[in-house]
């Protein structure tokens, strides 16, 4: 009986969440994961247990790796319509408001990987998995309270820019072996699948 | 940009992540983690205090594990310490920890709420943009009493930089959305209305999100904002691509901010104003035109970014359904989308254009496009394209094509998913009913609908076609002849044999006039299906064969024999043993003209709309449905789902049978079945002591009470029908001690209450949400003050927007003035159009006297005095009662403080005792009352006494506690 959002547990939640209906079209979430189905990164923008949101992700993670290339990037999922798109390994995946614009969300997932990657330079999971903090902080540049909040690709990252020069330490190197990862970009900005297609079966 | 400089040096995070990935198996990594968690629980413990650099690094870790799905329940305080150190970067791990992993534990908000202070006063950007990204992630209560107030401040000041006021708009867009209450409008909110003419565009994008939200509610303190709209969207729409520089997004000029800008003005009605409204539909069609001109670049985020300009556009159009012409535009533009190469766009465009079918302008526009969208649902290789296929062909069915349609629909039901067939099955009795002309198309339909997709016909669907069959004389012979040419295929559907069984018992006499089909014929064909039945099957049809035995007496003894034989007489199952023992006495004892009386044909249901309908709308409806709707349900319905329900939804459909007591009570037809009750019940007492004697009296009357136990009841609830919401419904007992909270619920609609009062004056903001995916037309409310509350209770509104679409909610402000004191409560009637049929339903509001409560504190003596000059005996009001509540001392202390007066400590000799003072305001008059609580634990009872300086206040405050407690 799908109408019913699992997490409608008590009267009280089901009237917050009839606020919220009211009052917000904006992303409700966003999750990273892995074509393993690892979540790599996850914002909330709604209050929701713990236990929800490990439901929430479960589910939609098996939802979405179930479904095949070349279908809608778009799907109706309990009161929810999620967005997601490929790239390389990695989904990234927004659930907004039925009503919301779905096409305009595509882009925000694109532009928040356009970020990454010019960001880590030539971004692949790698990066996103050992740096996961920077991940988080380029998106609360980007998008605050799920809201778009600057939307030039120069702004943010001028941003972020700023705060790194006030490290204190710099380190010399990375961790992990970057030869590894350059190879296997997201860097699928630009065409998705076909070109990384055989690549990503290098990695993991 | 090498990634190398990026790292900001923790090696220990680092390396413990490759651990945890060369993690062979779970256990392995579940064991490193363990490990780990033991060592940073160590050096947290330890006694060497901890440099700021170490504990960045353990609590990035532990953010780290917590990301891996474990749970985390310590490091907190030192995440805290984080947020205030001066180093940038231990300040905002601090922070991400606290974003991700905060819980209410308020000891700890309120040391995070200082360092947030603090670094909001710091007047460093970048520290106020961390402490706001704090802020606006969390989003809690706590956070909004601490800065509701300060962050306006900061969004409207001169000095503040551009990417802090960015983050404060969201930020206090947030706070809005949590605590609306807190964020209190002010002189900030006309200057935040001009931020949308802010030079930079980020701050446009960003500011632009709270005033949309904050015109939703208060349409009238933003109007401005629709032409300040307009002139910035003619800007970006007209300007050249390369005029906004970075905001230019794959050539497309500042898509989200564009999008954002026709989002808001949805939010109003089109513009009044001439000329604005002249040069906003010039930017529609510019957009419009737009997408006709060739793409500027092949790359797909272009077109997705021009596309999502457009359908928001077309969104708008839809909105204000008054520029025929720009409608059919859209509707041509959608057209052409149906057959792009690109899922997306398909799925969109199809989505989009059940929008438009339902506007009188385009609703013919859609129609030409029926082949295509056919074609879509037959060959569309995505579930969720299909599906957004078949909406449209349901939104644009009408009496023109409504045979087409539905062919076609069940057509792609043979193969159709399994995950949308349910949806299909009730689509299509709903368009089979709302358009059928003649009824044997009806009945055909839905017989195939049983045949197609049997599992997926819900009792609803097939409860109604019975409905349908009984209420229509015309139809009846055609239903029983085609049913039983139905029932003669080898394997038919259970729903099938159950259709089939309950027509043939009320109409198999009008086709037993044919050999092929007489009444012998249609017994055993209808008993040849029993065995394969589950049981309310059977029960069902062991009723249809005591009806035969009344159609067609000469079915009498091979009916009597079947009913007779161990399998049905000695059945495990009571329901059935019972049905067989008591219809074997019934047609055995009682004479024929009883049996005539007690077995007569059904009389006709009273018309109402479609349960299916009804079902559809809470399949589809975007509210979830509250527990409380779920158990009033299975209370209703709980005395009789033993019977006739199956499956795992049982407890989620309405069930069938709760209405049944409004049908009772409320149809005037059903005075037969109560006479032949008491008929059947002297047929018993004549038996003497063959007559069963186990089972109350209600079960005696099973037999006869057909229509009330497995005859298939429209399962509409009964507040559909009733003008007055029944109390219960209304929770509104509920409302003496507290000021928010649902105030009704239905499965349309829901109407949440939020409520302030000061002196005599009260605001009641009342949400009416539609709970259901389509538009509520002419809504309208009315509050009215009954009788003599007219003189004493003064309420004001504004008329509310006349539609409230499907899944949206609108706001409604009542002003309140108490006069003088009253008891009654004022009206509050609702109207409104829902797929045709008009609801009407008047609730009270929970406007009390107590409402107007002003605390008063006062010391021991102060009381008592006071309490003798109150001696009058008009004056006192008590009363004596048993607890019906908890009697808990936190929760009658929660109460009293919610009734809205002090509550007083040490001043009753017996601590047991509560002691509460407090005034009434009214214009006209202060009323000081003083209110003792004796509570008696042992006794589970209450004395309560009032004592006010007006002796209709005693009473009626009384009278109002005496049910809280």
């Amino acid at each position: 009986w799908t109408s019913v959002l699992c997490f409608s547990i008590t009267h009280e939640t089901s009237l917050t969440l009839f606020f919220w209906i009211f009052l917000l079209l904006q992303m409700q979430f966003m999750l990273l994961f892995s074509r393993q189905g690892k979540l790599r990164l996850q914002k909330w923008y709604v209050p929701l247990s713990d236990k929800e949101r490990k439901k929430i992700s479960r589910d939609l993670v098996q939802t979405i790796l179930a479904r095949k290339p070349k279908m809608c990037s778009f799907l109706e999922w309990r009161d929810l319509k999620i967005v997601y798109k490929r790239y390389a390994s990695l989904y990234f995946c927004c659930a907004v408001e039925d009503q919301d614009n779905e096409l305009i969300t595509l882009e925000i997932i694109h532009r928040y990987v356009e970020l990454l990657d010019k960001y880590f330079g030539s971004v692949c999971e790698l990066d996103i998995i050992f740096n996961f903090e920077k991940a988080y902080f380029i998106l609360d540049e980007f998008l605050l309270g799920g809201e778009a909040q600057e939307t030039s690709k120069k702004n943010v990252l001028k941003a972020i820019e700023q705060a790194d020069l006030l490290q204190e330490v710099r380190l010399h190197q990375h961790i992990f072996p970057r030869n590894v990862c350059t190879v296997v970009s997201l860097r699928i900005s630009y065409d998705v699948l076909n070109v990384f297609q055989q690549m990503e079966d290098i990695f993991m | 940009m090498p990634a190398v400089s990026k790292g900001d040096g923790m090696r220990g995070l680092a390396v413990f992540i490759s651990d945890i990935r060369n993690c062979k198996s779970k256990e392995a990594e579940i064991k490193r983690i363990n490990k780990e968690l033991a060592n940073i629980r160590s050096k947290f413990k330890g006694d060497k205090a901890l440099d700021g650099y170490s504990k960045k690094k353990y609590v990035c870790k532990l953010l780290f594990i917590f990301l891996l799905g474990h749970d985390i329940d310590f490091g907190h305080m030192e995440a805290v310490n984080l947020l205030s150190s001066n180093k940038y970067t231990e300040k905002q791990i601090g922070y991400l920890f606290i974003s991700v992993l905060v819980n209410s534990n308020s000891e700890l908000i309120r040391l995070i709420n200082n360092a947030i202070k603090n670094d909001l006063s710091s007047r460093n950007p970048t520290f106020m943009c961390l402490a706001l990204h704090c802020i606006a992630n969390v989003g809690s209560r706590e956070m909004a009493e601490a800065f509701a107030s300060e962050i306006p401040r900061i969004l409207v000041a001169g000095d503040t930089m551009d990417s802090v006021k960015q983050s404060a708009a969201l930020c206090l867009l947030r706070l809005y959305k949590t605590s609306p209450d807190l964020v209190l409008m002010g002189e900030w909110t006309s200057r935040v209305v001009h931020l949308l003419n802010d030079q930079h565009m980020g701050v446009v994008t960003a500011a632009i999100s709270l005033i949309t939200c904050l015109s939703q509610k208060n349409p009238d303190e933003f109007k401005t904002c629709v032409s300040l709209a307009v002139s910035r969207l003619s800007r970006i729409v007209s300007s050249a691509s390369t005029d906004l520089q970075d905001y230019t997004y794959y050539f497309v000029p500042a898509p989200w901010l564009s999008c954002k800008l026709l989002r808001l003005l949805q939010c109003y009605p089109p513009p009044e104003d001439g000329a604005v409204k002249g040069r906003l539909v010039e930017c529609l069609e510019t957009i419009l035109n737009k997408a006709q001109e060739p793409p500027k670049s092949k790359k797909v985020q272009h077109s997705n970014a021009k596309n999502a300009i457009l359908f928001e556009a077309i969104s708008l159009i839809i909105h204000y359904d008054s520029e025929p012409n720009l409608l059919v535009r859209a509707c041509n533009q959608l057209g052409q989308f149906l057959q792009h190469r690109e899922t997306n766009l398909r799925y969109l465009a199809l989505e989009s254009m059940c929008t438009l079918a339902s506007s009188e302008f385009s609703h013919e526009a859609v129609k030409t496009h029926i082949e295509t969208v056919i074609n879509a649902l037959k060959t569309e290789r995505d579930v969720s394209v299909r599906q957004r296929a078949a909406d449209l062909l349901y939104a644009m069915c009408d009496r023109s094509n409504a045979k087409q349609i539905v062919a076609e629909m069940l057509s792609y039901l043979e193969t159709a998913d399994y995950s949308i067939r349910e949806e299909m099955v009730l689509k299509v009795a709903i368009l089979a009913e709302k358009y059928a002309v003649d009824y044997s198309w009806y009945v055909d339909t839905i017989l195939n609908l049983i045949r197609i997709a049997g599992d997926y016909v819900s009792e609803e669907v097939w409860y109604r076609v019975i409905q349908i069959v009984i209420n229509r004389d015309d139809v009846q012979g055609y239903a029983a002849k085609t049913v039983f040419e139905a029932l003669q295929a080898p394997a038919c559907h259970e729903n099938m044999v159950k259709v089939g069984g309950y027509i043939l018992g009320e109409f198999g006499n009008l086709i037993a006039g044919d050999p092929r089909s007489s009444p012998l014929v249609q017994f055993n064909l209808l008993h040849s299906k029993f065995h394969l039945c589950s049981v309310p099957t059977r029960a069902l049809l062991l009723s249809a064969y005591i009806k035969f035995i009344n159609l067609f007496p000469e079915t009498k003894a091979t009916i009597q024999e079947v009913l007779r034989c161990d399998s049905q007489i000695r059945n495990s199952d009571v329901e059935l043993q019972q049905r067989a023992v008591e219809y074997l006495k019934l047609s055995s004892i009682a004479s024929t003209d009883v049996l005539a009386t007690v077995l007569e044909e059904m009389p006709p249901f009273p018309e109402r709309e479609s349960s299916i309908l009804a079902k559809l709308k809470k399949k589809k409806g975007p509210g979830a449905v509250s527990v409380t709707e779920l158990e009033d349900n299975k209370r209703e319905g709980g005395e009789l789902n033993g019977g006739g329900e199956r499956g795992p939804d049982t407890a989620s459909t309405p069930s069938p049978s709760a209405d049944l007591l409004g049908i009772r009570s409320a149809a005037p037809v059903s005075a037969a079945p109560a006479g032949a009750g008491s008929l059947l019940v002297d047929v018993f007492s004549e038996a003497g002591p063959a007559a069963p004697s186990a089972g109350p009296p209600s079960q005696l009357l099973r037999p006869v009470d057909l229509s009330v136990t497995e005859w298939p009841r429209s399962p509409e609830r009964p507040e559909y029908l009733s003008p007055v919401a029944p109390e219960a419904l209304q929770h509104l007992h509920v409302f003496v001690c507290k000021n928010n909270g649902v105030l009704f619920e239905n499965q349309l609609l829901q109407i949440g209450i939020k409520s302030e009062y000061r002196q005599n004056l009260g605001r009641m903001y009342l949400f009416y949400g539609n709970k259901t995916s389509v538009q509520f037309a002419s809504f309208t409310t009315t509050v009215s003050c009954p009788g003599e509350l007219d003189p004493q209770l003064n309420v004001q509104t504004k008329p509310v927007e006349p539609l409230v679409e499907g899944g949206a909610q609108i706001q409604q402000v009542l002003n309140i003035e108490c006069l003088t004191d009253f008891s009654d409560a004022p009206l509050l009637n609702i109207k409104f159009r829902y797929g045709g049929a008009l609801q009407n339903l008047t609730l009270k509001l929970p406007v009390t006297i107590n409402k107007f409560f002003q605390p008063t504190e006062m010391a021991s003596h102060d009381f008592f005095q006071r309490w003798k000059q109150l001696s009058q005996p008009q004056q006192e009001a008590q009363k004596i009662f048993k607890a019906n509540h908890s009697m808990d001392t936190e929760v009658l202390k929660a109460k009293l403080l919610g009734l809205g007066t002090a509550l007083l400590d040490n001043v009753d000799p017996n601590p047991e005792n509560y002691v509460c003072a407090g005034v009434i305001q009214t214009k006209g008059q202060q009323v000081g009352c003083l209110l003792r609580l004796e509570p008696n634990a042992q006794a589970q009872m209450y004395r309560l006494t009032l004592r006010c300086s007006k002796d209709s206040v005693s009473r009626r405050l009384c009278e109002l506690l005496a049910e809280q407690f």
